[in-house]
């Protein structure tokens, strides 16, 4: 029941949104564009079309890079973090909802209080830490780090689901005969899928982009992240935009398939994670 | 005997990789934080001495410190404000019947999935070389002025990029907020005679009150913490009236290895963040009601 005045506003607003969607994603095509331009076709036409198309900037930008093995060493990093701080996670909060003595609910407490560091304010002795751990410089160290610093949102997030869930199932199951491993890697997980796409979608977003952590404790060509990658290069090539430009695409490419192959559990994601953050 | 051994191992299992990591990650390293901000360690010698607060005063009184408190905070400030508004109105504007309005909200998240880092420094080249070529086309003076050259422009550079970067995440928490207020309600107030600015401020406000806090805290404490996106838009430049405080912890740390003094900011840092973002958590969530 929409009178007609409605009906021309809504297609109003349809049209503005159009506009302001095309000026909103401007900036992104103008990398696109200018990233298969000659740097002086870049400084004279930058608003239109390459006239001729410079692949190579890409060839380039590859070896700078060195794309291949960043690619790699930010994909190893992202899914051992994540898959890693999903298990510890949902154990952790499992046990605490389940057997939730003094000691568990304290753990809880002090999991909760530390979601309000900031990174910053604990990397100096973070970087000592990992040192005395025999950690710096490799992939499995950052990946350690990485657990700590996703672990208390993931506690809490899993932790309010799994309160949620009815005991009778598990008590069931128990009684039957299983063990308390089985019961919780055959039925309590199974159930945790929702709040587990949230984790997952959460953690692999700021573990892809995080720059900070990567840059301090992994040193070295070989080690480099995508992120780190491409600040290494623009401090060679902070001038030469037919360079950084095509490395820009490059490396905002693989987060953007990632949004449209997953977009409607990103969106969903965040919006539970926020709620309940 | 047979089922407290059980109990244990299971308690184990379940809860000490979790603690482990917990301890070695955040625990340890914070506590250490406050011992090395006690000393005039360089990060590097095998010795060093206890000077006290000694670096707790330095820190207070180091005019650059200080001064990444003020910009950060002015900059908390514009982005968070604005990020709500326009969040805020965005989120209205797509929970109409609108025919596309998943593209469009799908639009408005894209940037909220990249990281900043790249994106700083693809807004500086906007920002210099674009901006250079539509001034030199135009002549207008707002695009012939070097924006991140300038201090005041600077500022505003960034809170521009971070705006469009986290749009998409507060218009995403505003959008679920909104579709949780019931339609009776807001047809019981129609019916009312509330409608418009009043049936906004007095009806809808008040429901997504939790969206408010949730979006609030984030712009607040996500900025307080900026790094990534500032170190690669503007390094902190012009003459460090950019810096943020996480930059000026980072520099004073890892470029000029003064670990006690990086600490002794770090520790400060902390309480900061926790004061502004409790107090701001205790304030919104007062306001909270139960639809």
């Amino acid at each position: 029941m929409i009178g007609r005045r409605a009906r021309k506003r809504l297609i109003a607003a349809e049209g503005m949104l159009l506009v302001v969607s095309v000026a909103f994603l401007y900036p992104l095509a103008l990398a696109l564009m200018n990233s298969l331009k000659t740097m002086n076709d870049i400084l004279m036409n930058m608003g239109s079309l390459p006239r001729e198309y410079v692949w190579s900037n890409y060839e380039t930008a590859w070896n700078v890079l060195n794309f291949p093995r960043a690619l790699l060493n930010s994909l190893l990093i992202d899914v051992f973090s994540v898959l890693g701080v999903t298990l510890i996670s949902a154990m952790c909060a499992y046990q605490i909802v389940r057997r939730s003595g003094r000691f568990n609910r304290a753990m809880f407490g002090l999991f909760v209080a530390s979601m309000v560091i900031p990174f910053h304010a604990i990397m100096i002795p973070l970087v000592q830490v990992l040192r005395e751990l025999g950690m710096i410089n490799s992939l499995h160290g950052i990946v350690f780090a990485y657990w700590g610093l996703s672990l208390a949102f993931a506690i809490f997030l899993y932790h309010g689901f799994v309160k949620a869930l009815p005991y009778e199932i598990e008590e069931a199951a128990l009684i039957d005969g299983a063990s308390v491993y089985s019961v919780f890697f055959r039925i309590v997980l199974p159930l945790l899928k929702p709040i587990t796409v949230t984790v997952v979608i959460i953690n692999a977003l700021w573990i892809w982009n995080d720059f900070l952590l990567p840059m301090i404790v992994l040193q070295g060509p070989d080690n480099r992240t995508i992120q780190v990658a491409i600040n290494t290069m623009f401090g060679q090539y902070m001038k030469r935009w037919d360079v950084a430009l095509p490395g820009i695409v490059m490396s905002l490419a693989p987060s953007v398939l990632f949004f449209l192959l997953m977009q409607r559990q990103i969106v969903e994601g965040i919006s539970s994670g926020g709620i309940k953050g | 005997m047979r089922k407290r051994l059980l109990e244990a191992i299971r308690q184990t299992v379940f809860m000490g990789p979790a603690v482990l990591v917990y301890l070695a990650v955040l625990l340890i390293p914070f506590l250490l934080g406050l011992y090395y901000s006690m000393t005039d360690w360089n990060g590097a010698s095998a010795s060093y001495s206890w000077v006290g607060f000694d670096n707790y005063r330095s820190a207070l009184f180091d005019p650059d410190f200080i001064r990444s408190f003020w910009f950060t905070i002015r900059l908390t400030l514009a982005i968070a404000l604005l990020m709500n508004v326009i969040g805020f109105g965005l989120a209205f504007l797509l929970t109409k019947k609108l025919r596309f309005r998943n593209l469009w909200r799908a639009v408005f998240f894209v940037p909220n999935v990249l990281g900043g880092l790249i994106l700083g420094f693809l807004w500086n080249f906007i920002f210099t070389k674009c901006f250079e070529a539509i001034g030199e086309a135009t002549n207008w003076h707002l695009f012939t002025i070097p924006w991140l050259g300038n201090e005041n422009t600077a500022f505003w550079s960034l809170v521009i990029v971070s705006v469009w970067h986290g749009l998409g995440y507060v218009m995403i928490i505003y959008i679920a907020g909104l579709a949780g207020v019931p339609a009776e309600i807001r047809e019981a107030a129609q019916i009312d005679g509330a409608a418009g600015w009043t049936l906004l401020i007095q009806v809808t406000f008040p429901l997504i009150m939790a969206s408010i806090t949730v979006c609030l805290f984030w712009t607040i404490s996500s900025t307080l913490r900026i790094f990534d996106l500032n170190y690669s838009l503007t390094s902190g430049g012009p003459f460090g009236s950019t810096e943020s405080v996480a930059m000026n912890i980072y520099y004073e740390a890892f470029r000029d290895n003064h670990f006690g003094l990086g600490s002794a900011k770090a520790v400060i840092f902390f309480a900061v963040v926790v004061v502004i973002t409790a107090a701001q958590v205790l304030l919104t969530k007062r306001k909270e009601v139960e639809a």
